[in-house]
Parts: structure tokens; C-alpha cells; sequence
């Protein structure tokens, strides 16, 4: 059942990277059938009206898989609704008169680019520096012929719906990067084809997000904003996967 | 994405690259590996704490008892070694634990503060203007830095007072624990000073005896919902245990009116330890 509201939004704004940023307040009419990022385009459209600048925010495919809509809606990543990034929350979490506070995802390596928009290609550097396995190109081999466990395959699945958009760290009082990395780690480290690689790609990504982000003290609050739910398990395989790394010497890896 | 990642507008890290130490002091320039330390001295220090709490249950047995394990404490391993080489190498192993604690905790803290520097750091963590409502973290885990130096200093405290005797004066006799413990939690200031530093305590084990886990990589499927429960039983027994003593030298359980040796009616503290000695003998 649609009814409209109105809700008191307080945007943070601000021109670039440099600038210094203010919260500036709107109010907007909205139905409760509309998608969070739906209520934006109508206020952006009224300040266009206006001739005035119009709230800059990430989207692409608008149905919860690109993972760049992320903003901080009332102190939580992504808003109040569990598992759902922005752009699939819809304004049925919210009442007639509420006060949103939106504001963009913060760690010292999300820099504002602009408004609620953040650089989050410190991600992109953790991958670059090893989120890959090789494999021979050339004729692609039959379907099935590396046999994986159903439950391997289960869990490396789950790590695999990580959409890199940055609410673990937003969230994290530390802002530590440690439920990325360790979905980006584990999604392939759990199958046969990523063992080649596994031990000197999990030195090298962890050597990478240690140097952009904190350090985790086992909160959780990453795997209660993350809109993929990815599981906190995933982070004690990486700091085991690390030790091990670090400590073997893989030369001899084949021996028993 | 092609934008970001260019050279031009790629991100700088917040921290360069050191050149590595050698195989294992490397592990510690890494904060996983940092985090690894702390959750091993942790563990060491878990054990202690323990052993503390259960070897201090003596006093329930009087005065001589006591005296009795604090002698064996000094005499572990004699015959063998020196008298006391055993406790003084336990002792300087908790040092060396204490302070790896310590210092991973503090610089690990920096680290984080370093990495939220554009974001507002109060307190020792992150502050969004919309208000933060944590669902996962709780009350423990987001005190461990005050929990921590509060058990520093009770620790300190703790030492001077019973080891030391720095402020019971005169009252204190080196090798009689019974009557320092005595003498020092019937005071009221005292005891309640202890119910705080232990319900501290209790508060930092019961979010890092699972922490450690996480840490440690010790994760299954099979036994992971046992962990919290662990972890929540551990400091429940240790503050039940530590709390007993305050607790029950003010209900007068521990008291120093049935004792033989009289403190104050022996001269010096090689009379009372004979005295003490002999009751044992005796018994
Ligand atoms: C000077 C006193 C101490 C300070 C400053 C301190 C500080 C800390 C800090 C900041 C953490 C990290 C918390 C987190 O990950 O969120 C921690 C973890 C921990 N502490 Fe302490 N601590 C102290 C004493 C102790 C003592 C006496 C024990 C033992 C009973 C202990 C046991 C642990 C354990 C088991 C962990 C978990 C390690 C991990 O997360 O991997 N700590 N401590
Ligand atoms: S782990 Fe979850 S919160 Fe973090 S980037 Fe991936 S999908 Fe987003
Ligand atoms: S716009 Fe793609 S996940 Fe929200």
C-alpha cells in the first residue's frame, strides 16, 4: 500500500576532495513505493528546477550487484534494512517526518571525490595486487573436469557475492578492509584453481590493504552492514592463511 | 574506473612499505601478524590469570596454607635450579607478554586512528554525524582500550601493594600473603577498588578470549558457536573467583581473629614464618 510522506533530509555537501564539507538540509515529498536512490532523483530534479547543483551519488545497475550506490543513512551503511544495499532500499523503512541523515562512506583511503560520493580504488589496488588466478588461455576445457567439493563450492559462491562497495569499512570503528579482502581471498583460495597462487596472493593482498587501511579487533560490525552478509569466518581463514604464508616455506610444500 | 585508478588520481597509501625484518620479527611489522602477537600473549596471559585466581583459593584455607603455596611458588623446581629461578623466569616471561600486549594494542590503535584520519576519530573510533547504532559490536569489544590501561594500573597498584608493600608500612610482613591480603581489602576503598579493576577484567576476557579466535585463524563450522560461550564462561569464573576475595575479607570470612600467629604479638617476620611453619608441621 503506497502512502506519501515527507521526509527532513540532511545531505552532507561538498565541492571535491579539497573542500571542506557542510550539512545542508532539504525536505522532500516522496510515496513509500519509491527506491531511496528514486527519492534523491526527485530532490536532485527540484534543485535542478532551481538552477541548483544537484547531489552527486554513485549508481549503476540499481539492483543490488555493481556495489557503488553506498552512502551512510542515519549511521549505517547502506540504512536500516538488513542485507540491502541503497539502491534496493526502498522508502517504506521510513516514516512521515523522519529526520535521514545521509552522509558518504568514511575511512582515510575513501577520499570524497564529491557530496556522497568516495574514491574507493583502494579496492581496486588490493585486487590488482593479486585477486586473480592464471590460467592457460586456448581451447576452454571441458565443463566440470576439476572435481570441487558441493560445500567448497557453496562457500567460495558466498565469498564470491562480495560487490566491493565498501560498507565493511565504512562501518568499521577501525576502518579495516579485513571482510573485503578476506571475501576476495577466500573465493578463490576455497577452489582448486586458486591454489597455485594462494599463498604469495595472500601476502600480497593483506600487504596491501594493511597499507590503506586499520586494523580489525573483532567487532563485527562489517558482516552486520555488508548487504552480501558475507560471514566473519572469512576473515579468520585470511589471518590463518597469512601466518601460513609468512611462516612455510612453499618450496617444499609438496612435502609431507 | 579508468578515472580512478589512473596514475593521477590513484589513492596514496597511508603507510609505505618498510623493508622487511627477518623470518619472525617480520611478523610483527604486519598487523595481522601484530594482531596474532597480541592474541598469543593474550592467551598467556589468560593462563596466568587463571592460575592466579585458582592458586589464591589457599587463603580459604588459613593463614599457614597460605603461606605454604607461596612457598612452593618459590620453591618450583628446586633441587634442580636455584631457589626462585623458576618464579623469577615466569615472571620475566609475563613481563615480556605484558608488554608485547601492550604495545601491539597501542600501536594497532594508532593504525586504525591513522586510517579514519578524513573520518571524525573520537574516543578511539570512528563518529558519523547520523549517529552510530552498533548491532554487532558491543560494550566489551569497544572498551577494550579503557579496559586495558585500567588493568594496567591495577595492576601496578596490585604490585606495590602486596608485593612491594608499599602502603600497608609497617603492616606488611614479606612471606605471610594472608595477613597483606587481609590487612589490605579490609579497607573499604580497597576492596571496592578491586570489585572494579576485576569486573574490568572480566569485561576485556570476555571479548578477547573470542577475539583471539578470529585472530588466530581457529575457526570452524564445527565448534564456532562454542566459542562465545567460552569466552563468556572464562571471564565469569575469573571474576567470580578474583571477586570472592574483597568480598568475603568484608563479610569477615577472611578474618584474622581465629589465627595462631598473631601478627602482633610476634617480633619481626622470622618469628611470624616460624610460627607459621610450625603450625604447619604440627597440623
Ligand atoms: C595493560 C593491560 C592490557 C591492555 C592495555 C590490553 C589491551 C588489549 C587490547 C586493546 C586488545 C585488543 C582488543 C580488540 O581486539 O578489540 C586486547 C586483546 C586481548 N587481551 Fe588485552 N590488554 C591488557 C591486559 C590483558 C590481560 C591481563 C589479559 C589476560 C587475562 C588480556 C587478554 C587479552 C586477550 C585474550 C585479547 C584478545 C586478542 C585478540 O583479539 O586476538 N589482556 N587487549
Ligand atoms: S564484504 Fe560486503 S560490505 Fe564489504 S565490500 Fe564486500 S559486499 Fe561490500
Ligand atoms: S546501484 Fe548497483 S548495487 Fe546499488
Amino acid at each position: 500500500m503506497s502512502e506519501m510522506i515527507t521526509v527532513n533530509l540532511k545531505i552532507w555537501r561538498q565541492e571535491g576532495p579539497d573542500t571542506k564539507g557542510v550539512f545542508e538540509k532539504y525536505t522532500q515529498k516522496v510515496t513509500t513505493e519509491a527506491s531511496f536512490l528514486e527519492m534523491i532523483d526527485l530532490l536532485n530534479e527540484e534543485l535542478n528546477n532551481q538552477g541548483l547543483e544537484p547531489i552527486s551519488i554513485e549508481s549503476d545497475c540499481r539492483e543490488g550487484i555493481c556495489g557503488t550506490c553506498g552512502v551512510m543513512i542515519n549511521g549505517q551503511a547502506h540504512g536500516p534494512r538488513k542485507a540491502t544495499t541503497t539502491c534496493q532500499l526502498h522508502m517504506r523503512e521510513f516514516s512521515d517526518g523522519d529526520e535521514i541523515v545521509i552522509e558518504p562512506f568514511r575511512a582515510g583511503s575513501f577520499p570524497v571525490i564529491r557530496d556522497l560520493v568516495v574514491d574507493r580504488s583502494p579496492f581496486d589496488q588490493i585486487i590488482e595486487s593479486g585477486g586473480y588466478i592464471s590460467v592457460n588461455t586456448g581451447a576452454a576445457s571441458d565443463a566440470n573436469l576439476t572435481p570441487v567439493p558441493k560445500e567448497a563450492a557453496d562457500q567460495a559462491f558466498d565469498a564470491a557475492a562480495c560487490i566491493g562497495c565498501g560498507a565493511c569499512v565504512a562501518a568499521c570503528p577501525n576502518s579495516a578492509a579485513q571482510l573485503f579482502t578476506s571475501a576476495k581471498l577466500a573465493h578463490m583460495a576455497l577452489l582448486p584453481q586458486g591454489q597455485a597462487e594462494r599463498w604469495k596472493r595472500t601476502e600480497s593482498m593483506v600487504g596491501t590493504m594493511e597499507e590503506f587501511f586499520g586494523s580489525c579487533t573483532n567487532h563485527g560490525e562489517c558482516h552486520e552492514a555488508c548487504p552480501k552478509e558475507i560471514s566473519l569466518d572469512f576473515i579468520a581463514f585470511m589471518n590463518r592463511d597469512y601466518m601460513k604464508a609468512k611462516v612455510k616455506n612453499r618450496a617444499l610444500s609438496g612435502q609431507r | 574506473m579508468t578515472q580512478t585508478t589512473s596514475e593521477r588520481y590513484r589513492v596514496r597509501p597511508i603507510r609505505e612499505r618498510r623493508r622487511e625484518w627477518p623470518f619472525p620479527f617480520n611478523l610483527y611489522q604486519t598487523a595481522v601478524g601484530r594482531k596474532w602477537v597480541m592474541a598469543v600473549t593474550g592467551i598467556g596471559l589468560l593462563g596466568f590469570v587463571l592460575i592466579h585466581m585458582i592458586g589464591n583459593l589457599h587463603v580459604y584455607e588459613g593463614p599457614a596454607k597460605m603461606h605454604e603455596y607461596a612457598e612452593s611458588l618459590r620453591n618450583l623446581g628446586s633441587g634442580i635450579m636455584p631457589r626462585s629461578l623458576i618464579l623469577w623466569l615466569l615472571r620475566l616471561g609475563l613481563m615480556v607478554m605484558f608488554a608485547l600486549h601492550l604495545h601491539s594494542a597501542i600501536t594497532l590503535k594508532e593504525m586504525s586512528r591513522k586510517s579514519s584520519l578524513n573520518a571524525t576519530f573520537q574516543g578511539g573510533e570512528k563518529k558519523y554525524e547520523g549517529g552510530r547504532e552498533y548491532i554487532a559490536a558491543n560494550y566489551a569489544s569497544r572498551t577494550m582500550r579503557w579496559t586495558g590501561p585500567i588493568i594496567a594500573l591495577f595492576l601496578f597498584y596490585h604490585l606495590a601493594d602486596l608485593t612491594w608493600g608499599w602502603w600497608l608500612g609497617d603492616d606488611f610482613v614479606a612471606g605471610d600473603p594472608y595477613h597483606n591480603l587481609y590487612s589490605s581489602l579490609s579497607r573499604i576503598p580497597v576492596a571496592i577498588f578491586y570489585v572494579i579493576a576485576n569486573m574490568a577484567l572480566a569485561w576485556h576476557i570476555f571479548h578477547g578470549a573470542w577475539s583471539m579466535f578470529q585472530s588466530l585463524g581457529i575457526n570452524n563450522p564445527k565448534y564456532n558457536h562454542l566459542r562465545k560461550g567460552f569466552a563468556a564462561s572464562f571471564a565469569g569464573l575469573i571474576l567470580l573467583g578474583n571477586l570472592s576475595f574483597p568480598i568475603m575479607t568484608q563479610a569477615n570470612l577472611i578474618d584474622e581473629d581465629e589465627r595462631l600467629c598473631q601478627v602482633d604479638d610476634l617480633e619481626g617476620t622470622d618469628e611470624i614464618l616460624a610460627c607459621l611453619t610450625k603450625q604447619l608441621e604440627d597440623h
